[in-house]
């Protein structure tokens, strides 16, 4: 029998059982639309992060206070721990070669009023230079200049989501707002840098030396002014394992840590941030892949099952079939063909409306504020419509072999 | 040409042996049209089903064209009967979601035939049904319905029809009507060999073979 009147014979059959074929097809047309969706869409977002992790600036350097490892990481570079200060910044800058830019930042919660708005937002403390390494456009006015630093003045530069809370569609340049109590002037508005690191977006920021004099409560220690963080860029991509590595000896140094202690501060580049996120996609990919896996499997269960009852409603025609001639290779051949049409045309149909669950929710997203991109990811289809075309064949196998099997005088003989 | 030699054949149910056929000894010419008769459960379907190469003989030679046929294996035995013999069922036996044409067609499918739907249009002209070569058999009367798969039985121009009961399902006056079809096919030079229990069918044959309990009875 040649394989085009196998294929022919198939699709035949599953034409004139329409019903029965759709419903053969569910399972694995369901696992195959889950995959291609779930995993277009953690792609997706995967991808904004990534941009996300861009818009922070090239070859940042985090440096926090407080041990490696002890829970910030991903969730924020600002930590609460008293070790770091203004000293720790100046002698980074001063020391280490690999270092383009230090930025020491203080950071406090407030409490900021404007009008009749009043709202509790974070408010940092930066440099000058801390524009430069973070990237910051200005969406209105100007950012804090040397002579606001040098000159402790109150000014603020404004998140573009603190601006819109408290003066809505106004705008907020030289408008006065009170944080903790002291007045400030805007004197500029960020614009907004996304969802996945929109911690300016809601804050405010002033000159870290008029922080340092009206907003911290701590003020001074005896090691010097106290900061949350060092935002630090190296010179280049290529310098920022040298760089952390700089950066590691000289606070040690400063901080009089023996060897065997552990470090009271953490050194983390976009590079790691970036990694761990990964991982944690594709353990994302993962899971989903082993969901879909699964759903696949119940696919695969449904064909056989269904493909058992075919067996025994057309036990006539295979009787029929093999008194005209059809060897158990040709009956064989002609099941197993039908079983991986019907699975290959689940995966197919899977694929389409995979594609359209994706757009679907990628228009929602976008609603929501989300500007995902929509992607089909091409392995993700080739290996779902692969496993979708074997599971078929797998799951057709045992009903193939067991029409192949049939007695022909029995067969012809049943009701 | 058919020639049976001590055929035997024991089905086994458990321990015990039911013996279906004993010692059949029989030679079927070629262009002979023949009946096998028998009450049930004498064996004639059983003989059916060996001279069809559906079943194997436990014993004894059978050869068909002068191939010792009873002992080939399961591949080579769907080659015979592709090739060598045509089968006419009682309740014709058509695929129902197919075509007259395509049902007709089925037999080339497995001998991988070129020109198939030609030769199966011939084949439709012959037993006089070209014009309904696009019907699926609902649509088809009994009679017409089992001229298709008397079309089918011809396709591949065998060595031997073998029908069994063909017109059991079928009024008098269509039963009258295959039968000369038979009778016409045969004159044509066909080999036809006919399993029926009523004697007016048996009547148009030149032969017919009494079997009961296994064993020829009486040859006529």
């Amino acid at each position: 029998m040649k394989f085009w009147d196998c294929l022919a014979t198939a699709l035949h059959t599953i034409y004139s059982h329409k019903m029965r074929s759709i419903l053969t097809m569910l399972g694995v047309l369901i696992g195959v639309a889950a995959v291609i969706s779930m995993v277009s869409l953690i792609r997706s977002e995967q991808a904004m992060v990534r941009e996300s992790f861009e818009s922070l600036g090239a070859n940042i350097i985090f440096v926090t206070p407080g041990t490696p490892g002890s829970g910030h990481g991903v969730a924020g570079p600002f930590a609460s721990s008293t070790t770091l200060t203004m000293e720790d910044a100046q002698a980074i800058a001063d020391n280490a070669p690999s270092v383009e830019m230090v930025a020491p930042v203080s950071q406090s919660t407030t409490g900021i009023v404007a009008g009749g708005e009043n709202v509790g937002a974070l408010t940092l403390g930066v440099t000058v230079n801390y524009q430069d390494i973070r990237n910051f456009e200005m969406d209105q006015g100007s950012f804090i200049t040397e002579q606001d630093y040098k000159g402790k003045a109150r000014v603020a530069v404004l998140g573009n989501e603190l601006a819109e809370t408290l003066f809505g569609q106004m705008s907020p340049l030289g408008q006065n707002v009170r944080i903790n109590g002291r007045q400030f002037e805007v004197i500029g508005v960020l614009k907004g840098k996304g969802e996945a690191f929109g911690t300016e977006d809601q804050a405010a920021m002033v000159p870290l030396t008029t922080a340092q004099a009206i907003l911290s409560s701590e003020r001074a220690s005896s090691a010097g002014h106290i900061v949350q963080a060092i935002t630090v860029q190296a010179k280049d991509s290529d310098a920022i394992v040298s760089a952390q590595w700089e950066i590691g000896e000289i606070l040690r140094q400063r901080h009089h840590i023996r060897p065997d202690e552990e470090d009271d501060f953490t050194i983390i580049s976009m590079g790691d941030i970036e990694r761990t996120a990964d991982q944690l996609y594709a353990i994302g990919e993962l899971i989903m892949g082993a969901i879909a896996g699964i759903s696949l499997l119940v696919g695969g269960i449904g064909i056989m099952n269904i493909m058992l009852v075919s067996v025994t409603e057309r036990t006539r025609e295979i009787g029929l079939r093999k008194a005209v001639g059809a060897k158990r290779r040709d009956i064989l051949t002609q099941f197993l063909t039908e079983a991986a049409v019907l699975s290959l045309c689940g995966g197919a149909i899977g694929v389409a409306l995979g594609w359209g669950a994706i757009k679907i929710s990628i228009g929602v997203l976008a609603n929501m504020g989300f500007p995902f991109p929509a992607m089909l990811p091409g392995d993700v289809v080739a290996m779902a419509v692969g496993v979708a075309i074997c599971v078929g064949l797998a799951s057709g196998l045992y009903p193939a072999v067991r029409a192949a099997r049939l007695d022909p005088i029995e067969s012809l003989r049943h009701e | 040409m058919i020639e049976l030699e001590n055929i035997t054949k024991v089905y086994r149910a458990g321990q015990t042996e039911i013996p279906a056929l004993r010692e059949i000894n029989c030679r079927i010419e070629d262009g002979e049209m023949l009946s096998i008769m028998g009450p049930s459960g004498s064996g004639k379907s059983t003989l059916m089903n060996v001279i069809g190469c559906l079943d194997k003989p436990t014993s004894g030679q059978y050869r068909l064209d002068g191939v010792q046929v009873g002992r080939l294996n399961d591949n080579k035995l769907a080659e015979i009967r592709n090739k060598k013999i045509g089968f006419v069922f009682q309740s014709f036996n058509l695929l129902s979601g197919a075509t007259a044409l395509a049902n007709v067609e089925l037999p080339l499918i497995y001998s991988g035939s070129s020109n198939r739907r030609q030769k199966a249009l011939q084949a439709l002209e012959s037993v006089g049904l070209s014009h309904r070569a696009k019907h699926k058999p609902s649509e088809l009367a009994g009679g017409e319905q089992q001229r298709v798969a008397i079309a089918r039985a011809l396709i591949n121009n065998p060595s031997l029809i073998l029908a069994d009961e063909p017109t059991g399902n079928l009024d008098t006056q269509t039963s009258k009507e295959i039968m000369l079809l038979f009778k016409q096919l045969n004159e044509q030079g066909m080999t036809i060999v006919l399993v029926t229990h009523e004697p007016d069918i048996a009547a148009y044959t030149q032969r017919t073979i009494h079997i009961r309990d296994g064993r020829i009875e009486a040859v006529e």
